[in-house]
């Protein structure tokens, strides 16, 4: 269990307020002109130190990252783009940080952007979240009013400006090139890596794009230390993370925790147990939908960091927890998972925007026990096709959880397919009869 | 990619309204000035604000006039994402999240209220006309399931009886307030635990 003292973000739920000056009284903006002034190599090596790994869903070292921009600033001008376009379902952690604590994010954004050079930070709030968004914006005009952004920002002497962009609804534009483009004003569509963004990335600038959790804790790291940091949670998996419990538990909520925490701690301890007890349990989607799923007895002692969901074939993901219990048609939630992807696609790359609308058809044919034995191998063709087949994670992230499926409840599926809907019975016809019309009195 | 109509009646002309230029003006700051180019979205939803909430094919080209690209761009943009209106929808337009989290939550029981209440088939003007609703996917309010989105605002933790009250507020045009609908602050843990979830929709 996370203590007290350790929490970072303490306004999770606005008990204390939002405002700037609860902020201040919070430790936010304290010290920040005297971090800025140990300089460039100081912030990275400490991010670095503290092995704080991107919180958006990959889980990339963020130190790392932030090193690959280059270090003197060319011809061209650098960027910092802040990924606040949370749609994968079961997520809904940055929205709180929007709403209740943006004096972290803009510190760190400021922290963030001066640690890779930019003057000029985007954050890509998508379409939705509207209220949030008009929030954050109050929340940086009273940044601006006591000269934290601006002008030589917090005293610093260096110059930085932060501008909200909104999405329009599309889920893939959480995909970074994707949001890139969208920034640019085109179709959100991911662009081929390499070139990285660090490199090549908004108007072709060196760009670093970030989550928003990973921005916000970036000020408490430096002001408690790396090490700090570094000793909350497991080797490889340090720190805190906020998980959302959401699906079939009895008090669904945010909460902050250390990483490595068990998953049947986190269900019983605070979101009030699974609905019909931890034995009704079916199974839990671990880190937002594009995870594929956990079976109960995996859920039984898993703990939740990257690692050892990697080793258990899921992912950590962005930590939205998705319970389901027994009295949940497991194959119609994934189904509908598949309905989304299908609905999310960008379209283009082939694979991924025939394949998403193959798997979920063949789902739906599942649910409604009109799928045939053959239909499985199908199903399971179909995923291997897309995996690894396109030009962003989409293809994977709508592959995955279909094959968890498959994995953990093959059997359930089976339950529900028949034979070959048409019966070929052996009739002898004579020739030269329309084939079709027969086969339909024989179906 | 959303599959959408373009609405059959348009408007002859569109032009942004002064207080709307202002705004334009403020939003191409943000940009770099070679960069005209990514006002595009932000000048779409002030067309779609000003024009009762859809985006006609008049204001589509009045914004590749005004930012110099082709006005198959824009169209292209206005296409890809959802969440620009093509054809007219109601005053208060009611989108319900279907996805997973808030589907094991009960979703489908709200949509069916929709269906009732509303009309039988989504974006489809309810008989007074100032309510029109649609499916939608995941609004990034899981931990508040089941939960809808009117117009901006997010009215979460909803069952059956409270769907009706908030719909029918809508048809007597006296909308009730967002927010969660247990009482609960925001997303953090209730203490009160009812038994076996009873407690959704």
């Amino acid at each position: 269990m996370l203590k007290l003292e350790n929490r970072i973000f303490k306004n999770l739920y606005n008990e204390y307020g939002w405002e700037i000056e609860n902020a201040i009284k919070r430790d936010d903006w304290k010290d920040t002109k005297n971090l800025i002034s140990k300089g460039r190599e100081w912030i990275i090596n400490e991010v670095k130190t503290s092995e704080l790994r991107g919180r958006g869903g990959a889980g990339f070292s963020t130190g790392l990252k932030w090193s690959f921009a280059p270090k003197e600033v060319g011809s061209r001008p650098h960027y910092l783009v802040i990924n606040a376009d949370e749609s994968e379902p079961g997520t809904c952690k940055d929205r709180d940080i929007l709403r209740f604590e943006p004096q972290k994010l803009i510190e760190g954004c400021l922290i963030a952007g001066f640690a890779v050079n930019a003057h000029v930070c985007y954050i890509y709030i998508r379409g939705e979240y509207f209220n949030e968004g008009k929030r954050l914006q109050e929340a940086i005009n009273q940044a601006y009013k006591k000269n934290y952004l601006g002008k030589n920002a917090c005293d610093s002497g260096w110059d930085f400006d932060i501008f909200i962009h909104y999405g329009a609804g599309a889920y893939i534009c959480g995909e970074e090139t994707a949001l890139l483009e969208s920034i640019e004003g085109n179709k959100g569509q991911p662009r081929l890596k390499p070139p990285f963004p660090a490199l090549v990335g908004l108007y072709g600038c060196p760009t670093i794009v970030n989550n928003v959790e990973t921005i916000a804790v970036v000020p408490t790291i430096l002001r408690r230390s790396g090490k700090w940091f570094a000793s909350i949670g497991k080797s490889k998996n340090t720190g805190t993370k906020i998980f959302c419990i959401s699906g079939n538990v009895n008090t669904p909520c945010n909460v902050e925790e250390e990483m490595g925490v068990p998953l049947k701690d986190l269900i019983e301890k605070h979101a009030g147990g699974v609905i019909g007890g931890w034995d009704n349990l079916q199974a839990v989607i671990p880190g937002g939908s594009s995870m594929p799923l956990l079976s109960k007895e995996i859920c039984d002692t898993i703990t939740m960091d990257f690692d050892s969901l990697i080793e258990n074939k899921s992912g950590l993901g962005t930590a939205g927890i998705v319970v389901i219990n027994k009295d949940q048609d497991i194959v119609a939630c994934m189904a509908r998972i598949a309905r989304f992807y299908k609905h999310e696609s960008c379209g283009q790359c082939t694979p991924c925007r025939e394949g998403a609308g193959w798997m979920w058809r063949i789902l739906d044919r599942v649910v409604k026990r009109k799928a045939t034995f053959n239909d499985i191998n199908l199903l399971s063709d179909v995923t291997k096709q897309i995996e690894g087949h396109t030009i962003c994670a989409f293809g994977e992230g709508s592959a995955w959880p279909v094959q968890g499926l498959l994995r953990h409840f093959r059997k359930e599926i089976e339950s529900r397919c028949r034979d070959e809907p048409l019966i070929k019975k052996k009739i002898n016809n004579p020739y030269l009869v329309d084939q079709h019309l027969l086969e339909n009195k024989n179906a | 990619m959303s599959l959408k109509k373009v609405h059959s009646n348009q408007p002859k002309d569109f032009k942004f309204t002064n207080e709307n230029l202002k705004k334009a003006e403020e939003i191409l700051k943000r940009y770099p000035e070679k960069n005209k180019k990514s006002a595009v979205m932000p000048f779409l939803y002030l067309a779609q604000k000003q024009n009762s909430n859809w985006i006609p094919l008049a204001a589509m080209k009045y914004i590749a006039k005004f930012l110099s690209m082709p006005y198959i761009s824009v169209y292209e943009v206005a296409t890809f994402y959802s969440m620009y209106n093509l054809s007219p929808v109601g005053k208060y337009f009611i989108q319900v999240c279907t996805t997973t989290p808030c589907l094991i939550r009960g979703a489908d029981k709200i949509v069916k209220l929709c269906k009732e209440k509303i009309s039988p088939n989504e974006n489809e003007l309810s008989q007074k006309g100032n309510c029109s609703w649609m499916e939608v996917e995941c609004l990034g309010a899981c931990v508040s399931a089941p939960m809808i989105q009117i117009n901006e605002d997010y009215y979460e933790d909803l069952d059956e009886k409270n769907t009706v009250e908030i719909l029918n507020s809508l048809i007597k045009d006296k909308p009730l307030k967002p927010g969660s609908y247990r009482g609960r602050k925001n997303t953090a843990p209730e203490k009160k635990q009812s038994i076996n979830g009873e407690n959704h929709a």
